[in-house]
């Protein structure tokens, strides 16, 4: 089973002789039954329906609880106009993140990757990665098989949910993959996208499932944003040559742990950490009262 | 593992378990009616009811109703669909027994005097659902795969003649549930299979002795 570990995906690659994007292809589209050429042209979809999504965007729209919507235009213009700190790649990776997150809570047809509350992870980093440095479309679809292969060790060895493992598990996973995405894309080495996802997992280890009221929009939508940006710190050190001190797997292993010990109130049911602070008890109150 | 599960589904927000699970639910309510249902009753449980309108679970069901997929854009406005398709709708909440927290209890009528049909499904995670309930009885099936379920009366021979029906068209059996609410009262087979279920399967089962009724399913 390659999806059993990132050692077990790295060495099938390799014994394989396949670069690792076209291993975890093969490897998949063999277990379900499919056509290689039918899963490229899925993931070709997920690809189109992310750029459709970012397109889907209305500044003017807000959520049906009033609480989420036109953030994203707000960072747009800053970046755009010059004004952010860290200059315009960044400014364009935050606002498409929170784009993406808030197009998700005002019920527009989005790609759960791998949930719908972590969709803007991963479109965020990709495509002003895609747009700076001139990444076709076909290389963009190698990228989600290697978020998605990583993605697939971390649900089968930990999880995805964030009722089951919280936020780390949702936010924390996106980031993961989007890190080795962005990895393969800048030319790294497999072992290098390991790395990446072991780093972009423990800088957001123990995070919570705190939604307030329940609801996938606060503090959700900002999360994709310390997501994208968590997975582009991640890639950078790798490609580096930084290594994680602590394996991938073991790094995975731990977060499942973590994600045990978490309490109920921490786990997606809107009770505790953020959820519980008292302006976010009102809302709930007046929102559903 | 399927990648797909990680990368997508593409699927109308905000939740796969709130709204896109809630809106196959609907739509596998729809294909066991087998005909469009003209008024609807929707229980909500647990969470559902909890936290179902932020989520547009209400729309997201209703959008199932009418047959739209989870990717539908329309989903977002259903309720102006369900006016338009003559689909008359209410809302409520209840609390099942043993329910999973995303539950809800549907009750369906394909005419607006007869009998309703009654199902409790439960979205469990990532957009997957099951179906837990259908008219009082106890079962459980993900419609993932394409799925024959047959109401038969609690007599002997019913299983037998069933899997001759269906082995005779080489339809390969996956998984096969029996599940009855006495022992000689009504009783409702569930058979998983892995290729397509045709309406003439259907058709022959229906004619044996003792099945009150068929619908076969598919993803």
């Amino acid at each position: 089973m390659i999806f059993a570990s990132v050692t077990n995906l790295l060495s099938a690659a390799e014994k394989s002789g396949l670069p690792l994007w076209e291993c975890i292809l093969r490897h998949s589209a063999e277990e379900s039954g499919i056509d290689p050429a039918a899963s490229r042209a899925r993931m070709r979809k997920c690809l189109d329906a992310m750029r459709e999504a970012d397109a889907s965007y209305d500044p003017q729209q807000r959520s049906r609880s009033t609480l989420v919507g036109g953030q994203a235009e707000k960072m747009r213009l800053q970046a755009e106009a010059g004004r952010s700190i860290s200059g315009e790649f960044i400014g364009r990776i935050l606002a498409g993140a929170l784009r993406m997150g808030e197009c998700n809570a005002c019920m527009h047809r989005i790609v759960a990757a791998p949930t719908a509350g972590a969709c803007g992870v991963l479109p965020a980093v990709l495509l002003p990665y895609a747009e700076k440095y001139g990444t076709s479309d076909e290389e963009l679809v190698n990228a989600l098989y290697i978020a998605s292969g990583f993605g697939c060790v971390i649900a089968q060895r930990a999880s995805i949910s964030g009722a089951e493992a919280g936020c780390q598990a949702e936010i924390g996973s996106a980031s993961a993959m989007a890190a080795a995405a962005l990895v393969y894309l800048h030319g790294g080495t497999p072992e290098q996208m390991a790395n990446a996802v072991a780093i972009a997992l423990k800088n957001l280890m123990g995070l919570a499932c705190d939604p307030v009221a329940g609801l996938v929009e606060v503090p959700c939508v900002k999360r994709n944003a310390i997501g994208a940006m968590n997975a582009l710190t991640a890639a950078e050190l790798a490609l580096a040559g930084i290594s994680s001190a602590i394996p991938a797997d073991e790094v995975i292993d731990a977060m499942r742990q973590v994600g045990l010990s978490l309490p109920g109130a921490l786990r997606e049911t809107g009770k505790g950490g953020i959820a519980a602070a008292p302006t976010a008890m009102r809302f709930a109150a007046s929102f559903f009262g | 593992m399927d990648i797909f599960e990680i990368i997508g589904p593409i699927m109308v927000g905000p939740s796969s378990s709130h709204t896109a699970g809630a809106v196959r639910i609907g739509l596998v309510a729809r294909k066991l009616l087998a005909r469009p249902p003209v008024r609807a009753e929707l229980l909500l449980h647990g969470s559902f009811a909890a936290t179902g309108r932020g989520h547009g679970t209400d729309r997201a069901l209703v959008a199932g109703l009418l047959g739209f997929e989870p990717d539908d854009t329309r989903i977002p406005d259903s309720f102006v669909y369900a006016k338009e398709a003559g689909l008359d709708f209410r809302f409520d909440t209840v609390e099942l027994r043993d329910a999973h927290p995303n539950s809800v209890l549907l009750r369906l009528w394909a005419e607006p005097d007869g009998k309703p049909m009654e199902v409790v499904g439960a979205s469990i995670g990532g957009g997957r659902i099951e179906i837990r309930e259908f008219n009082g009885i106890k079962l459980r099936f993900s419609a993932e795969a394409p799925t024959l379920i047959v109401k038969n009366r609690d007599n002997p021979g019913s299983v037998a003649d069933v899997s001759y029906l269906i082995s005779r068209r080489s339809i390969n059996i996956a998984t096969f549930q029996v599940n009855r609410s006495s022992r000689g009262g009504e009783a409702v087979m569930v058979i998983e299979c892995d290729t397509p279920i045709r309406q003439e399967l259907i058709t022959a089962i229906r004619s044996m002795p003792d099945i009150v009724d068929a619908v076969g399913i598919n993803p």
